[in-house]
């Protein structure tokens, strides 16, 4: 191999390997502050979380574990809500008649609002369904789960609940 | 210097595809369909049976028949 291409041909595996993994899209994780959800354009009454903990959920009609979840947000709620918790139930059904089919059956105790246009899911960037953010009193992100799974999550989001509401 | 024009050209070609590249993925929020029962291979799970029956007596084979659930990539 001549000197010049010794030097160009790894110059340019190295261009293509770079060009080849493109850049994902960004996540909200641990952190970093929580979109308003006041801004989101959501449908429904978004409730005034100001200086409270706040677990903004994200569901569907169609999903499994969504289900299985409302229950246990509803006995947070009724245990939690007194102290400075707020859960907001945001879905991302784009039909409405599924939406309030839901909730119809489920008839949760918490506020419920919808993401029509699942503009806030993709700001978010959610990594599966459902997903659950909790919020301390500033506003930041503390905890994201992802999936429910009964027996496991609940216990471990009354943990985190319980730290941030401790927290001043 | 060919192996170099080759290369050149694949990375100038990769380069130009990622400026404009949105990879074809479907965003947990966006499978609603994919969650719906008629997607689940086993609704029918003696209609499966036959047609696998069929399956492994055409191409001698058997076995690898999937996951269960159905595509919502709930959990």
């Amino acid at each position: 191999m001549s000197q010049p291409h010794r030097i160009l041909v790894p110059f340019l595996a190295a261009v293509l390997q770079a060009a080849v993994v493109c850049p994902a899209a960004a996540q909200t994780k641990a952190g970093d502050v929580f979109p308003s959800l006041a801004g989101a354009g959501l449908s429904g009454v978004v409730p005034d979380s100001a200086g409270k903990v706040v677990l903004v959920d994200f569901w569907a009609s169609w999903c499994a574990p969504c289900r299985a979840s409302f229950p246990a947000y509803a006995r947070l709620q009724s245990q939690y809500a007194p102290r400075g918790l707020v859960i907001v139930a945001v879905s991302v059904d784009e039909d409405q008649s599924d939406y309030d089919g839901f909730l119809r059956k489920f008839a949760p105790p918490f506020s419920t609002v919808r993401d029509q246009g699942q503009h806030l899911a993709a700001a978010v960037g959610i990594p599966g369904m459902p997903t659950s953010y909790l919020m301390d009193r500033s506003g930041r992100v503390r905890w994201v789960h992802e999936g429910f799974h009964s027996g496991d999550t609940e216990p471990a989001l009354r943990r985190e609940i319980e730290l941030l509401l401790s927290e001043k | 210097m060919k192996s170099a024009v080759f290369l050149a050209a694949a990375a100038v070609l990769a380069l130009t595809g990622c400026a404009s590249f949105k990879p074809v993925r479907v965003q947990p929020w966006q499978r609603a369909a994919l969650a719906d029962a008629t997607m689940d291979p086993n609704r029918d799970p003696l209609g499966r049976q036959m047609a696998e029956h069929i399956s492994f007596s055409r191409e001698a084979a058997s076995g690898g028949g999937g996951v269960g659930g159905s595509g919502c990539g709930c959990n």
